[in-house]
Formats: structure tokens, C-alpha cells, sequence
């Protein structure tokens, strides 16, 4: 069902879907019965077929019944999704996984700063390759990421890999995504983040092999840092804090 | 005790009793009314204004989504700094200058003391002075989208550090004076509670007993204090952030060892509550019409009370579901994950009751009536969509998109524009001793309810598809640059031109039946609470002889009885 809404291109996309697909089977299963028993009543008891209406105090145990049976009924849905909610959520965000490589992320008004590793697949070093908007990655091979905000709150998502999480000044925070379909997918900031925040957003690009290497081959190390022009005000902005 | 009450009421008539009032002038009667009513009547008409207010907003931003770069009629080109003051000031006041004010303050003025027999509230100079801070409060907002870098756009959460820094927000004047407009707001709500309370703690007619209070005066009253039971932390905050934005301290500034996460921690132990803040007066409304059109006793009143008074408490311990992808630590989220599907339980179970009570009823389809059972119809959809939010592992995909937005506007549009209607309709009869037209009024129901779905429906699968929330042009992102996307956006906003034109039906309605409508009695819909025994509309005083409770409010269809209405204040025999 998600899927023929939006592409699924990680590898915990379709467990989130799965919660999903859950949550609608049991809870388009309660509003169609709710809403099915609503109307049916309306039409049933209209005056014009039931001109006088039943004394029904709603108090006694025989009526209460049809109180506590839902109640149950619902209590047991709500442990059912409860189970599938929380798999999908400690698998994204409590598990590391072993990771073959690391990106940083930054989010800055109003771009993404995307910081590979390079050759050596270590961050921090002088092959790093620092570029704007565009996030390169390898498909099949699980990503750590580092995420940090330069200025305001940021949201990272990568919605065709049901991925989101805030970015906050002042905090480096880590998550791992695995991509699992090659293509150009859009990395929207989702969190309001000024008047730039419609137009924020990065691609991220997922290759094989072979055309990571040749993305990596054009990019001189370093030879991207910070070189657009909208960064710029941004380091003004953070001069006149 | 309820006697005693009656004194403390009077002292607010300046210790004239009833049944000897003297004639006040106009200024006195109409601009600084002591009278609860009149007070009513000033928070029903500033908060109707303040609502349509946020819908034109909704009707710019609409507009820019749907044909993006086009000039809208009577804004003009929208930009980015107009649509994201739009969006933030559309969402505040519909909560907190509209939901609020109406569904609290104005129908919790006007009912009270008339349902529980009294001549008025207990504090009506605190009463008045609530009302004159909050229309002090829109002034001081409506004035901040008018000031040099207009209004505030950081979104009605206003997450700090864009919130306090205007070298974030662009906002030098807008931000404080939204900031300062809302923490005066909440002043004036935390004086009308403490009124509600008292008044009907002390002031209940003889002979009313807990149990026999009508559910809408319990849910205001339950509202009342879940919302000064959570506010004071949100008012410490909106002091702290008023500061960081103005006299540079650094609360939220993690630079100087502030946390932004804080302020959201701050902001959601009010926010969620406050959604029950208002959804439970609605409940309570569609409580009172339901029993007197289907002609049926309430099923299982104490449940119902009950219900509302477990949601209210666990509404406390649900907040961080706001955060789970907000960087607070990731095992908080499994701890709310459970609280907040808890909290389904005694809303579907209040549900439940609510539809039972039709079975076995005799049910007439007026205005009012329809009014309330599209309330149920439409709020059902908005609680089962908010599971998917609630529901940790799926909220990491939906948290912000625009199926968060249907999903809440499926249960914001029910509670303050479905259920404010049929409180309107039905009580309209009582505030001005005439009826409003009821082929009019369905004309507005089926005008209303209609495009409605028509709005947030488009919006859901729009939502799930990836459109994330206030971004001012999605066409930006290749994703949700398709067709479909794009005409389920241009339905969604074409819908709300329809539902905003249809609103002229009802205020054209309401403007010409409170001068020419039909005369109403006393008690128009035969409905056995005590409002109905004042006059339509009451004086001041309402009652000529204050009433005395012998029953429960919901007794219809007694069997062995004549009428099928068994008034509250009519003695057995």
C-alpha cells in the first residue's frame, strides 16, 4: 500500500511500512464498524420509523457490555501495534549495526552539508569531501551518520527510506540508514527552519559501486568545501551572534 | 452550600439582589458587563472574528500550495516571509484566539450559571477582566503582523533557536509581540478557570447533585483545570524565550549552555493537553444535543465522566510524542509510544457512548443534530489516523508531513468549527430568543461538512505520499512534483473556497435571526436542563425564581410518564 504511494529504498523501509499497514488494517477495522453502527442508528431510529424512543440508562451490567467488550477489544489492538511499533522504531533507532562507512551531516539556513569520507572511508581527515545539497552513497552498504545543525533546528529525511530525524545545534546525533535501491531521491529539510526552509533540500544519489568511484574520482579532496554562495551569509549570520 | 453560592453570586450585582435590577447604560451593559452572559457574548464575537481572521490566512496559504507563484486575489504574490507568517499565525490563532475562546470561554460564560441555576459567576470582575486581557492579547497580535519584518514564522510551536534570535527568524518585533500576545492570552484563560471552578463548586442549585451536572458544564470544568494544571510550565518558558529574544539571555541557546529541546519539552507538557482543552467541551456540547433530539436518557453518564476524567490525566504523560524524532533520547519514545495508545482506549470507549445513545432512539435530524453527529462521524477519522502517529515506528515517516496536518485538522475541525456550530444553533434560541433558519442552517451543514473532507481528505494521501509540512513551494522537490500530487492540492484548496463560501450562509443566518428570526419560548426543543427554564433570552439574574435541581439532566422517555421531558427542576409528585 505505502509503496505505491512513495518508493521504499532502505533496508528497515518496509518493516515501517509493515507498522503502517497494521495500524490501518486495525484501525480502518474500528472506524468502519463505529462509523458503519452511527449511521445505521441515525437511519434506523429516524422519528419518521420510531416515534417513540426506549428508556436505556446505559448503567446496567447487561448494557455495559457493549461498553467493555470495545474497551477490551481495543486494548488488544492497541498491544498488537504497540509490538509491531516499537520492533520497527528499536531497529532504526536504538540498533547499530556493524557500518562499512561514515557521512556527517550538517544542516546549515538554508542546505544540507553533506560530508564524505573519501578514499581512506574515515571522517575528519584530509581526504574528506565536503559537498552541498548532494549525499553520495553506495547501494547495499550501511551508512553511520553523524548529524549536527549549524544554526536552527534541521529535520534529515530521507522519506524513500521512511528515515527522519531532527538535527540540533549543539548536539552531534548518530543513526545508521542502509540504502537498497539504486537512484536520485530528495532529502527535504522537514522541520521549519526560517524562510529559506521551502527551499531546502539535498539529493541523495545511491550507485553502485563503480559510479561511486567515479563521482569520487571528479572531487579533488576538500575541493567542495563550502563553496556556494548562500553558505556564505551564513557564516555573516553566525558572526553577528 | 449552593445557597451560600447564590450570596457570593449577587455580591457581583453590587449587592443588588434579583428581581431588582436597575436599567445600566450601554457602556456599562455592553463594553464593561459584569453580567456572565454579555461576557459571553464578547469572547463568542471576538473569537468568531479572530476565527475568520486565521481562515482568510488559510485561504492565502491554500492558494500558494496549490498554484504556487501565482498572485492570489486580495494578497497578491505570496513569499516565502508572508506564507510562513501565514502558517504561524493561522495555526495560533485558530487554537488559542478561536478553539479556546469559543468553546471555553464563551459557551462555559454563557452555560454555567445558567445550567446549574445560578444568577451568575462567582467572580464576574475577574470574569471581566479576563476577557478585556485576551482582546488586549489580539489586539497585540493582530498589531504584530503589521510591524517592520512582519509577523511571526517560526510556526505555531515556535522551536527555539529560531524562535529567539531574530537573526534566524527575520522577525525583530514579530516574534516577541506573538511571544508576549500568547503568554497574556494564557493570563486571561487562567483567570476564567479559576472563575469556572468556584462558580460551580459553590453556586449549584439546591438539590444538584455531582451526578446530575450536565456533562458540557463537567467537561469545561475538567478543561479548565487541565489547562491550569499544564500551563504554568508553557507560561515559565514563553517568559524565558520572551528573554532570549529580547534581553539576550540563553535558556535555549546552546552556545551558551541553553537547550532548544527544553522549550519543546515546555511547550508539549501544555500542548497535548491543550488538545483535550478544547476537544472535551465539544464532547460536552454534542453530549447536551444528542439526549434531546434522539429523545434518549444519555447512555452510561458516568462513564462518560469518567472517560474524560482518565483522558485528562493521562494527557499529561503523553507529550514527547510530539518529539520522537526530535533528538530526545530514543528509548523515551517506547515509554510513550504505550501512553499514548492508552489514551485510545477511553476516547473509542466515549465513542462507543455517544452512538450508543442513538440506538433506541427517536431520532429528529435538525441542524443542531446533524451538526452533532457529523462531530462523531469526523472526529472518529481524525482519532484512528493519529494512531499511525502515535505509533512510534510509523511516526518516524509521517512526523511533520501533511498527513499529520489532515490527521490533526480531523479532529481540530470537529471540535471547534462542527461542534461550535451545533452549540450555536442550538443554543442561538436561548442567547437571543429566536430561532435561526433551519433550511439555511442545512444548507451550512451539508455546505460545511462536505468540503470539509473534501480539504483534508487529498491531504492525507498527499501526506503519506511525502509532502512535508510548511514548505512553501513543494514543487522544489522533484518527488512531489507529480501530477497527482498536484491535483489532489489544488482539490484540497479548491474544497476550502467552497466551505469558506458557504460560511456567508451562516452568517448572513445568524446576523438577520438574531433581529427578525422566528420568536422562540422559554424552551424551544422541549430539553429538560436548566437553562431551558430561564426566559429566551435570560436577563440579568437569569432566573425570576432560581430553580432547584430534583434529577439527573438526560431523563427523556421515562417510561409510565405523559411528555417524553422530564425537566431538572420539576418537582416528582
Amino acid at each position: 500500500m505505502m509503496e505505491s504511494l512513495i518508493a521504499a529504498a532502505s533496508s528497515y523501509a518496509g518493516q515501517i511500512d509493515q507498522v503502517t499497514h497494521v495500524v490501518a488494517i486495525l484501525g480502518g477495522f474500528w472506524l468502519l464498524l463505529a462509523e458503519a453502527a452511527l449511521f445505521y442508528f441515525v437511519f434506523r431510529y429516524r422519528r419518521s420509523r420510531s416515534p417513540k424512543a426506549q428508556y436505556i440508562t446505559g448503567e446496567t451490567k447487561q448494557q455495559m457490555k457493549w461498553i467493555h467488550w470495545p474497551h477490551n477489544l481495543v486494548l488488544l489492538c492497541d498491544i498488537v501495534i504497540l509490538v509491531f511499533a516499537v520492533r520497527a522504531w528499536y531497529h532504526v533507532k536504538q540498533e547499530m549495526p556493524p557500518t562499512d562507512d561514515e557521512v556527517r551531516v550538517v544542516g546549515h539556513q538554508w542546505a544540507w552539508e553533506f560530508v564524505h569520507s573519501g578514499p581512506d572511508g574515515k571522517l575528519g581527515t584530509d581526504d574528506d569531501v565536503s559537498v552541498v545539497d548532494e549525499l553520495h552513497l553506495i547501494v547495499n552498504k550501511t551508512y553511520k551518520f553523524k548529524l549536527e545543525a549549524a544554526d536552527v533546528l534541521h529535520s534529515f529525511s530521507i522519506p524513500v527510506f521512511r528515515f527522519k530525524q531532527d538535527a540540533v545545534p549543539g548536539r552531534q546525533i548518530s543513526g545508521w540508514f542502509k540504502p537498497t535501491k539504486t537512484g536520485q531521491y530528495d532529502v527535504p529539510c522537514s522541520q521549519m527552519c526560517g524562510i529559506g526552509h521551502g527551499i531546502m533540500g539535498g539529493q541523495v544519489y545511491v550507485h553502485t559501486p563503480e559510479e561511486y568511484r567515479q563521482w569520487l574520482d571528479s572531487k579533488a579532496p576538500k575541493s567542495a568545501a563550502l563553496p556556494v554562495e548562500g553558505l556564505d551569509r551564513i557564516a555573516m549570520n553566525q558572526g553577528g551572534m | 452550600m449552593a445557597t451560600q453560592g447564590h450570596a457570593a453570586a449577587a455580591n457581583g450585582h453590587d449587592a443588588h439582589g434579583h428581581g431588582d435590577h436597575h436599567e445600566l447604560s450601554f457602556l456599562q451593559k455592553y463594553i464593561f458587563p459584569l453580567d456572565h452572559k454579555i461576557i459571553g457574548m464578547q469572547y463568542l464575537f471576538t473569537g468568531i472574528f479572530m476565527g475568520v481572521i486565521g481562515a482568510l490566512m488559510s485561504y492565502a496559504f491554500r492558494m500558494q500550495m496549490a498554484f504556487p507563484g501565482k498572485a492570489v486575489p486580495l494578497f497578491g504574490l505570496i513569499t516565502p516571509e508572508f506564507y510562513n507568517s501565514m502558517v504561524t499565525n493561522h495555526g495560533s490563532i485558530m487554537i488559542f484566539w478561536f478553539a479556546m475562546p469559543v468553546l471555553i470561554a464563551a459557551f462555559g460564560n454563557f452555560l454555567i450559571p445558567l445550567m446549574i441555576g445560578c444568577d451568575d459567576m462567582v467572580f464576574p470582575r475577574v470574569n471581566r477582566l479576563s476577557y478585556q486581557i485576551f482582546l488586549l492579547s489580539a489586539v497585540i497580535l493582530i498589531a504584530s503582523m503589521f510591524v517592520p519584518g512582519g509577523g511571526f514564522g517560526g510556526a505555531w510551536t515556535s522551536y527555539p533557536p529560531l524562535s529567539a534570535s531574530a537573526v534566524y527568524n527575520q522577525t525583530p518585533y514579530g516574534a516577541p509581540m506573538w511571544l508576549l500576545a500568547v503568554a497574556l492570552e494564557f493570563v486571561a484563560f487562567l483567570l476564567g478557570g479559576i472563575n469556572f471552578i468556584t462558580t460551580l463548586m459553590n453556586a449549584r442549585a439546591p438539590g444538584m447533585k455531582m451526578y446530575d451536572i450536565p456533562i458540557v458544564v463537567w467537561m469545561i470544568i475538567i478543561a479548565s483545570i487541565l489547562f491550569m494544571a499544564s500551563v504554568g510550565p508553557l507560561i515559565a518558558g514563553a517568559v524565558m524565550l520572551l528573554f532570549d529574544q529580547t534581553i539576550g539571555t540563553g535558556f535555549f541557546d546552546p552556545v551558551r549552555g541553553g537547550d532548544p529541546v527544553l522549550w519543546q519539552h515546555l511547550f508539549w507538557f501544555f500542548g497535548h493537553p491543550e488538545v483535550y482543552v478544547v476537544l472535551l467541551p465539544a464532547l460536552g456540547i454534542v453530549a447536551e444535543i444528542l439526549p434531546v433530539f434522539a429523545r434518549k436518557k444519555l447512555f452510561a453518564y458516568k462513564t462518560i465522566l469518567w472517560t474524560a476524567i482518565a483522558t485528562g490525566v493521562l494527557s499529561f504523560v503523553v507529550w514527547a510524542h510530539h518529539q520522537f524524532v526530535a533528538g530526545i533520547d530514543p528509548r523515551m519514545a517506547n515509554i510513550f509510544t504505550v501512553t499514548t495508545l492508552l489514551i485510545s482506549v477511553p476516547i473509542t470507549e466515549m465513542l462507543f457512548v455517544y452512538i450508543g445513545t442513538l440506538y433506541g432512539g427517536s431520532i429528529l435530524l435538525t441542524t443542531p443534530m446533524l451538526f452533532a453527529i457529523a462531530f462523531i462521524a469526523e472526529f472518529l477519522i481524525g482519532g484512528v489516523t493519529g494512531i499511525f502517529l502515535g505509533a512510534s515506528g510509523s511516526d518516524i515517516y509521517f512526523h511533520d508531513t501533511y498527513f499529520v496536518l489532515a490527521h490533526f485538522h480531523y479532529t481540530f475541525v470537529p471540535i471547534a468549527v462542527i461542534a461550535v456550530f451545533a452549540g450555536i444553533y442550538y443554543w442561538f434560541p436561548k442567547m437571543f430568543g429566536r430561532f435561526m433558519n433551519d433550511f439555511w442552517g442545512k444548507v451550512h451543514f451539508w455546505g460545511t461538512a462536505i468540503p470539509f473532507n473534501g480539504i483534508f481528505l487529498p491531504l492525507f494521501y498527499t501526506g503519506a505520499a511525502g509532502d512535508h509540512r510548511r514548505s512553501f513551494d513543494l514543487l522544489n522537490f522533484p518527488e512531489l512534483n507529480q501530477p497527482n500530487l498536484i491535483f489532489a492540492r489544488q482539490f484540497a484548496t479548491i474544497s476550502l473556497l467552497v466551505m469558506l463560501a458557504f460560511q456567508v450562509i451562516f452568517f448572513i443566518n445568524f446576523f438577520y435571526c438574531m433581529f427578525r428570526g422566528r420568536k422562540a419560548g422559554a424552551n424551544p426543543w422541549n430539553a429538560n436542563t436548566l437553562e431551558w427554564v430561564a426566559p429566551s433570552p435570560p436577563p440579568h439574574g437569569n432566573f425570576a425564581e432560581l430553580p432547584n435541581c430534583h434529577r439527573g439532566p438526560y431523563e427523556y422517555s421515562v417510561p409510565g410518564r405523559d411528555s417524553d421531558y422530564w425537566p431538572q427542576n420539576e418537582p416528582a409528585t
